[in-house]
């Protein structure tokens, strides 16, 4: 049992945190989101450049042989940045599912491009009436000749405007939420039949809804075996949660020490309001929400190479803990800072609003809390048996 | 970063499993967390251990620790909660151990030590008084100068088991002008049968003896049995209670605790089907559960830490505050579960003759009591309002 980093990892970590304190300030970042794009390619390129992209992939892979630890360590630096550029979607979602079921061919053309910064992906998950169940789709690929024909409307897709290629879930058959049935596809943002309505989010990101109309894709678009992907689909679901948890924890500390002190300078009855017991008890509870969200993160990341229901339990009780932590320290912070926390001037206003969109990315606090109780009964019976 | 255990260490969970298998008392199996033991029950396993070496795994080697890494002392902890053992208790091995070996002179470690780790010598802890709670440091016992004795004069409350203690360390007052209440107190070793002091009795509101007043009156104590130096006692009961927080999390323990609530949950019935698929209790089951990961894996970093070189610090005080929290909601949540069956009680049977207990399924019979009793928790051992005051200071820096 360990939990040292490797001196790679803490590279990375020191690497990054340099970057981003020289060139994603506060106000540069807020520039940034306000601006047209509402990213930076060049940034991704630094990205690139560091090697963060291809950290978390093999070195058969071309990558440099990291893991989800090390996507956790970029996440965590992100979360501290509130860095909107796309690495979940792309590389830990889009390069997830070419790490574990691309072709060689696959790989070679886009883990390639992922990893260099030359493509972005998005991963179109998501539907308007699906929630959190991932198998809840209404979106369909129908076998054509070799190829598919997809129709359907993928909601909130997230980093879909930077994008210029998307990863697709989509039915080949079975039933709306059967676990058969489902099957992932790459689908070139640029090719006919489809269309996207692009908006910011509340929390600075960028997104779009996605309309699939009669979209034409060759064989070699599948990613896995058709109408088998569900259980990659949640494997790689459950490392990007798991690199989310890393993004809130970043976040949250931050949100933290910037409520402490606060308290230290501003003063109300001739005294620092952070000599005020009733605060100081609020923010040290935000640093034990803090330091159990750090455990659960490392907890979950540590887990995600386990059998499945192992897998899906630790991630899923990270996600409800982090879930409720997020909220607690993101309300607190905004209590604390009083009516300056309102503003949108001062940045702990902004660390609030992601922490609280993080909870509904990838499943929220009850979806997780079922997932995890159901999980724990199959346990229980098991033991029975 | 990795969760695995080595070979070597997957051989010692066998090793120590296998010891417990072999050598734990078939009468202890089962009581848990129970206080109305007897003296040789609290005793008998520590007993067992002290022969072999493993009465206080965290102690250094020449000391009489095991020399054991923080994984292994998590294996330890892990094994002996499966069998819900009755660990050896802490005022002699967590707390005044440490003190004596860290403080103490050659002469104290020699005679206090051994006896300590063989279980001959029970130990109880002097430091609240009715008067000095959280402020601990307000207390008002004197211990004063004569000759080659300190007369001790005072009264100690809460004394946890003192009943049956041969030995106490006692926080005394030894200079009353000192500038600072901090200032000014001696950590003293006084034995127990020592003329004029008094052991009362508490009655608590689970119905049962747990702790005690402690009365002392021109209590005649040698000035060798002082640890360290007069008057920086303050220094040593510190140390002493950051040693006590470590400890306290219990999450090997809570974690079987919850295991035995899954079992409880299984059994009871609601509308004709188990109680565990009632989807509100199963969550809260749930989140129990989920809290008490995100308590271990906190308690792993700590440990962590801790081998690294540094010793328990002030995040030992987040162990504390979540570590009961937990206890409370699981002893609450076992009451929830065997339902009206909580009521009945134990201690309160009349003698009819019967040596059985003939109401409600075991597993209720002390639900309440337990529950009870564990609303202290989050109240000894600093409060957990005080651990928040520590945090503030030491790591908010407020």
């Amino acid at each position: 049992m360990d939990f040292n980093f490797t001196e790679e990892q803490t590279m990375i970590r020191d690497s990054l945190a340099r970057l981003i304190r020289e060139q994603y300030d506060f106000d540069t970042r807020m520039g940034v989101v306000k601006s047209d794009s509402g990213w930076r390619p060049e940034m991704w390129a630094q990205f690139a450049e560091l090697g963060l992209l291809m950290a978390p992939f093999s070195e058969d892979d071309g990558g440099l042989g990291g893991g989800p630890i090390d996507a956790m360590v970029v996440m965590e630096e992100f979360g501290k940045g509130l860095v909107v550029e796309p690495f979940i979607p792309s590389v830990v979602c889009a390069g997830g599912f070419l790490k574990h079921a691309g072709s060689a061919a696959q790989k070679e053309e886009h883990l390639q491009a992922i990893m260099g910064g030359a493509s972005t992906f998005a991963f179109a998950y998501a539907e308007p009436r699906g929630r959190y169940n991932l198998a809840d789709l209404e979106t369909t690929a129908k076998k054509e000749g070799s190829g598919y024909v997809l129709n359907g409307h993928k909601a909130v897709v997230i980093g879909a405007p930077w994008a210029d290629k998307l990863i697709v879930t989509a039915r080949t058959g079975g039933d709306r939420r059967d676990e058969g049935g489902v099957s992932v596809f790459i689908v070139d943002k640029g090719a006919d039949g489809v269309t996207t309505r692009d908006y910011p989010t509340v929390d600075g990101r960028r997104a779009s809804e996605v309309y699939l109309e009669n979209v034409s894709v060759g064989a070699d678009a599948l990613i896995g075996g058709e109408g088998e992907a569900l259980p990659l689909i949640e494997q790689v679901v459950d490392e990007a949660i798991a690199a989310t948890c890393a993004e809130a924890v970043g976040a949250m500390g931050v949100a933290h020490q910037m409520t402490v002190e606060y308290s230290r300078q501003r003063k109300q009855f001739g005294t620092p309001i952070g000599k005020f017991q009733v605060l100081q008890h609020r923010m040290v509870d935000m640093f034990m929400e803090h330091e159990q969200s750090i455990s659960m993160t490392y907890m979950a990341t540590l887990k995600l190479g386990e059998d499945p229901v192992e897998r899906k339990k630790a991630v899923s009780a990270a996600k409800v803990r982090i879930g409720q932590s997020g909220r607690f320290v993101g309300q607190e912070s905004i209590q604390i800072h009083g009516g300056m926390g309102m503003t949108e001037e001062l940045a702990v206003g902004h660390y609030f609003k992601r922490l609280t969109m993080i909870d509904s990315e990838f499943g929220n606090v009850d979806h997780h809390m079922r997932r995890y109780t159901a999980l724990s009964a199959t346990d229980l019976k098991a033991a029975a048996e | 970063m990795n969760l695995e255990f080595s070979p070597e260490e997957v051989a010692f969970r066998a090793e120590v499993r296998a010891f417990i298998e072999e050598n734990y008392p078939e009468e202890l199996k089962g009581v848990g967390s129970r206080e109305d033991l007897s003296r040789d029950e609290f005793l008998a396993w520590h007993k067992v251990l002290g022969k072999k070496g493993w009465a206080a795994p965290a102690w250094p080697e020449k000391y009489g620790g095991t020399g054991w890494t923080s994984t292994q002392r998590y294996i330890w902890s892990e094994e002996n909660a499966r069998v819900d053992a009755m660990m050896p208790l802490p005022f002699g091995v967590s707390m005044v151990g440490p003190v004596i070996y860290t403080f103490g002179n050659e002469e104290q470690k020699a005679r206090y030590l051994p006896k300590i780790l063989s279980g001959e010598e029970w130990w109880c802890q002097g430091y609240s008084e009715p008067g000095a709670g959280s402020d601990l440091a307000s207390l008002k016992t004197t211990a004063v100068r004569d000759g080659d004795h300190y007369v001790i004069n005072g009264q100690k409350t809460w004394t946890t088991l003192a009943q049956h203690a041969d030995w106490g360390f006692f926080l005394c007052r030894t200079d009353p002008n000192a500038a600072k209440p901090q200032e000014g107190i001696s950590f003293i070793l006084v034995d127990m049968n020592t003329p004029g002091i008094e052991v009362r009795p508490i009655i608590t509101i689970d119905g049962g003896h747990e702790v005690n007043e402690v009365w002392l009156t021109d209590v005649r104590v040698p000035v060798e049995n002082r640890v360290g130096e007069e008057n920086q006692g303050w220094t040593y009961a510190k140390f002493l209670l950051a040693h006590e927080r470590s400890g306290i999390a219990g999450v090997a323990r809570s974690k079987r605790g919850i295991e035995r609530l899954r079992n409880i949950a299984s059994t009871e019935v609601l509308d004709g089907e188990p109680l565990i698929k009632d989807d509100s209790f199963a969550r809260k089951i749930s989140q129990l559960e989920i809290d008490l990961t995100a308590l271990e894996f906190t308690e792993l970093r700590t440990l962590a830490r801790e081998s690294a070189g540094k010793g328990p610090g002030p995040e030992s005080s987040i162990l504390k505050v979540k570590g009961t929290e937990i206890q409370q909601r699981l002893t609450e949540l076992t009451l929830e579960a065997v339902g009206t069956y909580g009521a009945p009680y134990v201690r309160g049977l009349p003698d009819d003759g019967s040596n059985e207990f003939p109401i409600g399924p075991d597993y209720a019979h002390y639900a309440a009591p337990t529950y009870f009793n564990f609303r202290k928790t989050s109240i000894y051992g600093g409060s957990n309002e005080i651990q928040r005051n520590i945090i503030t200071k030491m790591i908010l820096g407020l």
